[in-house]
């Protein structure tokens, strides 16, 4: 089968001070088209870098990473991606913000600013076109943030704990909006978090990850069917099963 | 209720500033009459007006000459500062390659330069233009590279994700719009030391006219110390005026997404 996307030993090391550091060592994924994929593990584990380095804002020490059968060299609007800070461009409005990507291909103004108008009203924020981003909330950031990420139509969706920022009620909220537009839009989505219920709630997949270095210890595939419920008995045991796993990576490094 | 009504009207802003005004004028007129009693060392406010509508002609020609200084030296300052700045601030090996001549020159005071704006441009409008624009480089320059080493990672790295890959584009629209605030406080900054700078430019000679130049002039020779107030209250209310115009330009009109931040209120 084709995949999506193919992570092949895949090892990131940086050299520090006390000499060199494993951040990764030896990933290997296969992401299928349309798959929803979350990432887990303690923090320090490298799941961050590991979507940066997808993104192509970092490169891989060896290893290769093939999107579509072409090696990533680099950041291009075939992915998205939406940060865990808030990333919006506080200068530009919200329609400006969702413009961006279609300004740096040269589309012309009207025109972009039809597809910006689209993407924000799919993420519900129509009416806060000519707002500035120190006017939203933090979940309306991330929508926006969602919203520029998907407006130059990229073939997969990177998001770096874009939900850690908001409050529990805001999570919910944007977590099923979020496969709303999974299922309208047929994205593949790579989603890093460090929420065993956000994880059970949102993924085909859940791989778990270890920590110094960081190295795939699991995937889980949750087979529960969709539209989902937090508090379903399925639910429950593949996040007991999850948290175990996730314990015993925490105390392997002291970090209970 | 009356009491309260009496609070409410001097909390409308404008009316305890109007008064507080009000009385310094008094209290200097009277303190100038009846205790200093010397024209000559304090005159009143009330002279200070006789000798305004005496000269009011000529004040227009000096303010615009000052300006015209100030104006060459702000510009030219501003537009050094930003450039260089903006270089330093983005590429590490400009900063390493300026560094050392900006971190030796920046210390001299402008007014040392006073010597050779008019070795260079002789007593021309360009050589006091000269030593305004030594005064406001080094702050605009400054300014202008604290913003742009500032830069928050995530939104160049965001930038680069949307597919916005040369350098150029990243400065053009990520480093410089987010350094905007930054550079508005330089020059803002450098219109205040150049304000000085046209002073003493205009007062050590490198002009023949201007506001600093008839300041120095009406003390000596002509010793009219009257007058020599009036320019004094014209230098301080120009630059007020100049600093208010900047601020209502920059607050009002430029940075509606970041209220407050070049000016705390």
């Amino acid at each position: 089968m084709n995949y999506k996307l193919e992570v092949r030993n895949v090892t990131k090391a940086y050299i520090s001070e006390e000499g060199e550091i494993k951040a990764l060592e030896d990933i290997n994924l296969d992401v299928k088209p349309g798959e929803f994929l979350c990432i887990i593990g303690p923090s320090g584990c490298g799941k961050t870098t590991l979507l940066r380095m997808i993104a192509g804002l970092e490169y891989p020490t060896s290893g290769e990473i093939i999107l579509d059968g072409k090696e990533v060299k680099g950041p291009s609007p075939d992915r998205g991606m939406v940060f865990q800070e808030f990333s919006l461009f506080p200068w530009r409005t919200v329609l400006k913000n969702v413009e961006f990507g279609l300004q740096m291909r040269n589309i012309k103004s009207k025109e972009r600013h039809a597809i910006a108008e689209r993407y924000i009203e799919l993420v519900g924020l129509r009416g806060f076109e000519k707002h500035y981003p120190y006017e939203l909330s933090g979940g309306m950031k991330q929508r926006v943030a969602i919203a520029r990420a998907l407006a130059t139509e990229p073939s997969i969706l990177l998001m770096d704990e874009p939900f850690g920022s908001v409050d529990a009620q805001t999570r919910n909220i944007l977590q099923e909006e979020l496969l709303q537009i999974w299922k309208r839009t047929k994205k593949t989505i790579i989603f890093v978090t460090h929420s065993v219920d956000e994880a059970v709630y949102l993924a085909d997949r859940v791989v778990v990850m270890s920590a110094r270095p960081g190295r795939i210890v699991e995937c889980i595939d949750i087979d529960i069917e969709r539209p989902r419920k937090r508090t379903s008995v399925e639910a429950n045991v593949i996040r007991e099963q999850l948290l175990r796993k996730l314990i015993t990576e925490h105390k392997k490094v002291g970090l209970i | 209720m009356k009491r309260n009504r009496l609070i409410s009207i001097l909390n409308n802003r404008g009316i305890i500033e109007a008064i507080s005004l009000s009385l310094t004028i008094i209290l200097w007129e009277l303190v100038s009459n009846f205790i200093v009693r010397n024209p000559g060392k304090l005159p009143s406010p009330y002279s200070i007006l006789l000798a305004f509508c005496d000269i009011w002609e000529i004040i227009p020609l000096d303010i615009g000459i000052s300006l015209l200084h100030f104006g060459i030296g702000i510009g030219a300052g501003a537009a050094m500062g930003i450039i260089v700045g903006m270089l330093m601030g983005w590429f590490r090996i400009v900063d390493r390659i300026m560094d050392p001549m900006v971190e030796i020159l920046r210390p001299i005071p402008p007014l040392a330069w006073v010597p050779f704006a008019i070795l260079w441009g002789g007593l021309t409008h360009y050589a006091a233009g000269f030593i305004v624009f030594i005064g406001a480089f080094f702050p605009i320059l400054i300014n202008t590279y604290t913003g742009f080493r500032e830069v928050d990672k995530t939104y160049i790295d965001a930038a680069r994700v949307l597919g916005c890959r040369e350098e150029w584009k990243l400065i053009k629209f990520i480093a410089l719009p987010f350094s905007l605030p930054s550079i508005a406080t330089g020059i803002r900054i450098g219109m205040g030391v150049g304000w000085m700078c046209v002073v003493a430019a205009e007062l050590f000679g490198v002009s023949k006219s201007g506001l600093g130049y008839r300041l120095f002039q009406v003390f000596w020779p002509l010793h009219m110390i009257d007058k020599l107030i009036l320019y004094m209250i014209i230098l301080g209310l120009v630059a007020l005026l100049l600093d208010r115009l900047f601020r209502y330009f920059v607050e009002e009109k430029l940075f509606k997404w970041k209220r407050g931040i070049v000016i705390a209120k």
